[in-house]
């Protein structure tokens, strides 16, 4: 098969998907069997792809003229192809989480809940995809709209304000200032299509480049810019598998993966380095990754506090892509990979803690840490990938992006860089710290009568340890294993992404 | 074996529903003239696609009523503005029959039914008419016509205030009229025609007269006052609340675009655009439909009558139609007849998923929408479907209209503007959204409610024009040529 | 301006302003529903009346194709006017039937009470 129609198969996997997973509703085995097989397949066909982008191909396929002159087309670049294997690649670990997770939590709606978690991952193949702005902001919009059901699967009143919140921010500020500026970028630069060093080639001024800039990263609510982050916390009310995959990877990746593209295709890096007085973007982003991490050390909400810790290492990305040099992009391109791993693991072990243990809040869980060893060790895995240390992948994006702070002259940016890996660890290790070495206040729950609830899918018991249920341990192998991975195989990425970042 | 009617296709997409409209009274059977008026409606349907094809391929057609010469005897001019008006008129009114069978034996007693489909097609008839004549009083009658079997439709419904909601419109409608027709008078005195081409001919030489000026001033206010351009909406709220359901998708869906139609008429093809130069009719349009865009939307929120709701968005919507007009660029007017045909299929898939509710639950109160998600999931996936369209979702029509009456506003520079039309979809996200909440996350009250899902009948026709929401939001080309061509015409510039 | 000379040549034109002005004004401030009525139909008249005298030519007679006629008064608007008159019988007929059902279902054709009523029926 041809890469172009490759293109339009890894989009259409999903949604294929999605279908038979309505009509197998009924079969929960079967469905989630679709679930799996879908995953699996999206990833594999994305993947056939990795290797001629590798080589510098760069297959586009013209779907239909949306406008005269403006069409809906889906190109494969580095960046893309990135974000599309990581979304591809976790959801298949998010399946098998998944059917560990809403089993034991004895969920309701489940089809629902895969049917729409199978298209957001095709609009995120899209937005992965997307060839020119107009197509990526379709995707975009789509991929707000069905991620809403599932961050108002409960259905219960705080689920429903959440949905309000995370709805009204995004969608708000994608078409009250994204569409605006994709419009004006239409109507002076008479295109839309994503180019390698911009395409206003030197049209606008510096105020000019300034307001855009303003419309499009505060249009793009996905990347939580402060102040409009507060979607993010609040869609901490979904399951955690949406959490997990959607909000630590697909939806939040999709917003950063538009910043870069933006930055590097329709502005182009040059551009924006030309005007770095004015380049207010870098100290939104400053501030947004330091204030977000205080504000995760007050949070005694495990899930809250990872949502703001999300939030800050997304301003990371959005920093590295805003000092606009080379090297930045490459740390801000890797830390989406590099950040996804890390935080899916998080969540993963966030969700498992309330599985087997029905405990949301930091402070309940003294002592938990020996009740779930396999869990903690995932979580300890996950947060120092998120720390940056090595031999963990996350070392190698924080390395980068500290590199192009210094770069570009900014010593400032590269101590809050520190600063903020300090404040990972402050808001990380004491979660694992009382984990292991407090002891437990009270058992809420006798050992006994957790046993008599409990069967295979509902979690392990041995004796003293009662950990998660097996899928989910399972998924937490994989993913922290790719944190390990990713370390010593970081030169793949690297090599992906020098084209994009003008690197080779 | 119809080939000997073909020459004539401009005066039976007319003729026919009006003749229609008697044999429905004779024949006082409420079956029968249910179907007289479905296949009425859906013969004209078939001329009115059938007109496009042949304007796109050989150009602009004229019929001369019993072969006058046009500027003496009545001309029926049609050319692609017209015929794409007269397409989706005939479409909505096709799609709506379907539908009103059931919602009409609901809501109308039944011995009144037959009554209801006659001046259902007189209606019909009469905004064919206007779109497709190329006479300015002839208009006025055609206007006259439908406005006045409107005012019987609306005093229908089953609530006493239709009827004094009905009354209200007749007043201000009454009132409407007779400005256009003063207007016309004017016009005739200066220029001794009435024929449309020819008024256009003579207008350049006349342009500075006060008196042409003063023409266009009392056109502007009457056939605002048949728009429901603020503040002339006052009448519209209430006609659209309390007419029978099928009537509030059927005008909402046709009245007010026909009126917009007559309003690029009379500014562009009988006064030209360079008109604006003389009279700056332009800057208070803008100002009033962008305070029409922003108040009516934020009333919209505070409705708790869904029909109400809707109604007031619509006000809200012609202040975009009227927004693209007032660029006077081609661009703006192809957004505002985009948006005519775009709004068209919006309003009528939302009053019609509102209709059908209301057969079910027998209300439009917004607190009495609770469990609809489960109860209907159909019904309210149209409505939710359609209410994503007049947010202006991407892949939606909506989305297309908003893109060119944005890119219009950029294009003249007019930064305010845009984002104040944004502001206006940011409000209707409100408004939609609170209804779209209530419907699916607020409990069945009642656990024993029998409520079913509404019969396929009307099924069928939300969901056709749900579908051609989505279809004309991806497959844009056919819409936007056909918009573009017609802004074209209507701005002198070559095609 | 010499009105002494102006007034009677334009002395339709006044009246039509004035009767225009009148009809308008019992349209908007009377709160009796067959007032406006009443209001609209002075209204209309008055724009019929506009028609007629724009048409007509002094000293010109009917268009009957004779030799004697020179000139003419045009015949257009008088059909014109005729057209508008069988509207307007027809909008006020409506208009005077609603009335009635008004009047059955809210016993009153008084703006105030009616709006009062309706307040109460929402």
């Amino acid at each position: 098969m041809s890469l172009e129609n490759t293109i339009i198969l890894s989009i259409m996997t999903p949604l294929i998907g999605s279908i038979f997973i309505l009509l197998t509703g009924k079969w929960p085995n079967l469905r989630e069997t679709v679930t799996l097989v879908t995953s699996i397949s999206m990833f594999l066909v994305v993947g056939s792809l990795t290797h001629s982008i590798m080589e510098g191909e760069r297959p586009t396929i013209t779907l239909l003229e949306f406008f005269p002159g403006l069409n809906i087309t889906f190109t494969v670049e580095p960046l893309g192809m990135l974000f599309g294997l990581i979304a591809s690649g976790l959801w298949i670990i998010n399946s098998i989480y998944s059917i560990g997770y809403m089993r034991s939590h004895h969920e309701k709606n489940q089809t629902r809940f895969y049917f729409f978690f199978a298209i957001s991952l095709a609009s995120a193949a899209g937005v992965a995809f997307a060839g020119n702005m107009l197509t990526l902001f379709i995707c975009y919009e789509v991929l707000t709209l069905c991620t809403f059901p599932l961050v108002t699967h409960s259905g219960k009143p705080e689920a429903i304000k959440s949905g309000r919140i995370y709805l009204g921010i995004l969608l708000g500020t994608s078409i009250g200032l994204q569409l605006l500026a994709i419009i004006w970028t239409w109507n002076s630069a008479g295109t839309l299509d994503f180019k390698q060093g911009g395409i206003f080639d030197n049209k606008l001024t510096g105020v000019t480049i300034s307001i855009l800039l303003f419309l499009y990263m505060y249009g793009i609510g996905k990347a939580a810019l402060m102040p409009i982050h507060r979607w993010l916390p609040a869609a901490m009310v979904a399951p955690t598998p949406v959490s997990a995959l959607l909000h630590a990877v697909a939806v939040v990746k999709a917003g950063v993966f538009t910043v870069l593209k933006v930055i590097i295709y329709i502005f182009g890096v040059d551009t924006l380095a030309g005007f770095t007085e004015d380049n207010w973007l870098m100290y939104v982003s400053g501030f947004t990754l330091i204030t977000a991490s205080c504000i995760a050390l007050t949070k005694d909400n495990l899930k809250a506090r990872l949502a703001y810790s999300t939030i800050s290492q997304l301003a990371y990305i959005v920093l590295g892509a805003s000092l606009a040099n080379g090297i930045g992009i490459m740390g801000g391109g890797m830390h989406i990979a590099m950040h996804a791993f890390g935080k899916i693991t998080l969540f993963f072990c966030a969700g498992a803690i309330m599985v087997a243990s029905h405990k949301t809040e930091i402070s309940e869980m003294d002592g938990l840490g020996r009740i779930m060893p396999f869990t903690y060790t995932a979580f300890l895995i996950g947060s120092l990938s998120v720390i940056g240390l090595p031999p963990l992948g996350g070392s190698w994006s924080k390395w980068y992006l500290m590199l192009s702070s210094v770069e570009a002259g900014y010593i400032v940016f590269t101590a809050i860089f520190m600063v903020s890996s300090l404040l990972n660890i402050a808001y990380l290790m004491p979660i694992i710290g009382r984990g292991l070495f407090a002891s437990p206040k009270q058992n809420p729950q006798s050992k006994e009568e957790h046993i008599k609830n409990s069967n295979f899918w509902m979690g392990l018991n041995f004796g003293v340890v009662r950990e998660a249920p097996p899928l989910c341990l399972l998924a937490m192998f994989f993913s922290s294993l790719g944190c390990i991975a990713l370390f010593f195989y970081a030169d793949v990425i690297f090599r992906l992404l020098a084209p994009v970042a003008g690197l080779n | 074996m119809f080939e000997f009617l073909t020459p004539h296709q401009a005066i039976l997409i007319v003729v026919i529903p009006l003749l229609a409209s008697p044999i429905c009274l004779i024949v006082r059977h409420s079956g029968i003239a249910w179907l007289i008026a479905l296949v009425a409606s859906w013969i004209s349907f078939a001329i009115a696609i059938n007109l496009l094809n042949q304007v796109t391929t050989v150009g602009p057609i004229s019929y001369l009523l019993g072969n006058w010469p046009a500027p003496w005897g009545i001309e029926y001019k049609v050319d692609t503005l017209s015929a794409f008006v007269l397409l989706f008129i005939s479409g909505i009114s096709s799609i709506t029959l379907i539908f009103a069978r059931k919602s009409v034996y609901f809501e109308i007693a039944e011995d009144r039914i037959y009554l209801f489909y006659t001046m259902f097609l007189l209606a019909f008839a009469g905004l064919l008419g206007i779109t497709i004549t190329g006479d300015a009083f002839n208009l006025f009658v055609f206007l006259e016509i439908s406005s006045l079997s409107s005012y019987v439709l609306i005093s229908l419904g089953s609530s006493r205030n239709a009827l004094t909601a009905a009354y209200r419109y007749l007043i201000l409608g009454t009132v409407g009229a007779t400005f256009y027709v003063i207007g016309v008078g004017l016009l005739y005195q200066m220029t001794g025609t009435l024929n449309i081409a020819d008024l256009a001919d003579r207008m350049p030489e006349l342009s500075d007269t006060k008196t042409v000026l003063i023409s266009l001033g009392f056109i502007t206010v009457g056939i605002g006052l048949k728009l429901g351009l603020f503040p002339l909406h006052v009448w519209l709220p209430n006609a659209y609340a309390y007419a029978p359901s099928v009537v509030t998708a059927f005008l909402a869906a046709t009245a007010t675009k026909v009126a917009v139609y007559v309003l690029l008429r009379v500014y562009f093809t009988i006064f030209g655009y360079q008109i604006f130069n003389k009279l700056v009719i332009d800057e208070l349009l803008l100002v009033l439909g962008l305070i029409a865009v922003i108040s009516m939307s934020i009333v919209a929120i505070f409705q708790t009558n869904i029909k109400k709701l809707l109604a007031y968005s619509s006000v809200a919507q012609v202040g975009y139609m009227v927004i693209g007009i007032s660029a006077v660029t081609v661009t703006g007017l192809t957004s505002t007849i985009l948006h005519l045909f775009n709004h068209a299929l919006i309003k009528g898939g939302l009053f019609l998923a509102l209709a059908a509710i209301f057969l079910r639950i027998k209300s439009v109160k917004i607190d009495d929408m609770a469990g609809l998600g489960k109860l209907m999931p159909f019904t309210m996936a149209a409505f939710l479907m359609s209410g994503l369209s007049l947010i202006g979702v991407p892949l939606t029509v909506g989305f297309i209209s908003k893109w060119y009456l944005i890119l219009a506003t950029l294009e003249k520079g007019w930064w305010p503007v845009a984002i104040i039309v944004l502001i206006g979809s940011l409000l209707s996200i409100v408004y939609v959204w609170k209804v779209i909440e209530i419907a699916y996350f607020r409990p069945v009250p009642d656990k024993s409610s029998k409520i079913k899902e509404a019969p396929l009948s009307m099924l069928i026709p939300i969901w056709i024009l749900v579908t051609a929401n989505y279809y004309f939001g991806i497959a844009t080309d056919y819409t936007i040529s056909s918009a573009l061509s017609a802004a074209k015409e209507l701005m002198g510039v070559a095609l | 301006m010499n009105l002494s000379f102006e007034i009677p040549g334009l002395i339709n034109y006044w009246i039509v302003i004035i009767f225009m002005m009148i009809g308008l004004y019992i349209v908007i401030s009377h709160g009796n529903l067959i007032k406006k009525i009443v209001g609209l139909n002075i209204f209309q008249v008055s724009v019929f009346v506009l028609y007629i005298s724009i048409s007509k030519i002094d000293g010109g007679s009917a268009p009957i194709l004779d030799e004697t006629i020179k000139s003419y008064s045009n015949p257009l608007p008088h059909v014109l006017i005729l057209t508008a008159i069988v509207v307007g019988v027809a909008t006020t007929s409506l208009g005077l039937a609603l009335i009635v059902r008004i009047r059955e279902a809210f016993g009153t054709v008084e703006e105030d009470d009616l709006l009062k009523s309706e307040r109460l029926d929402d």
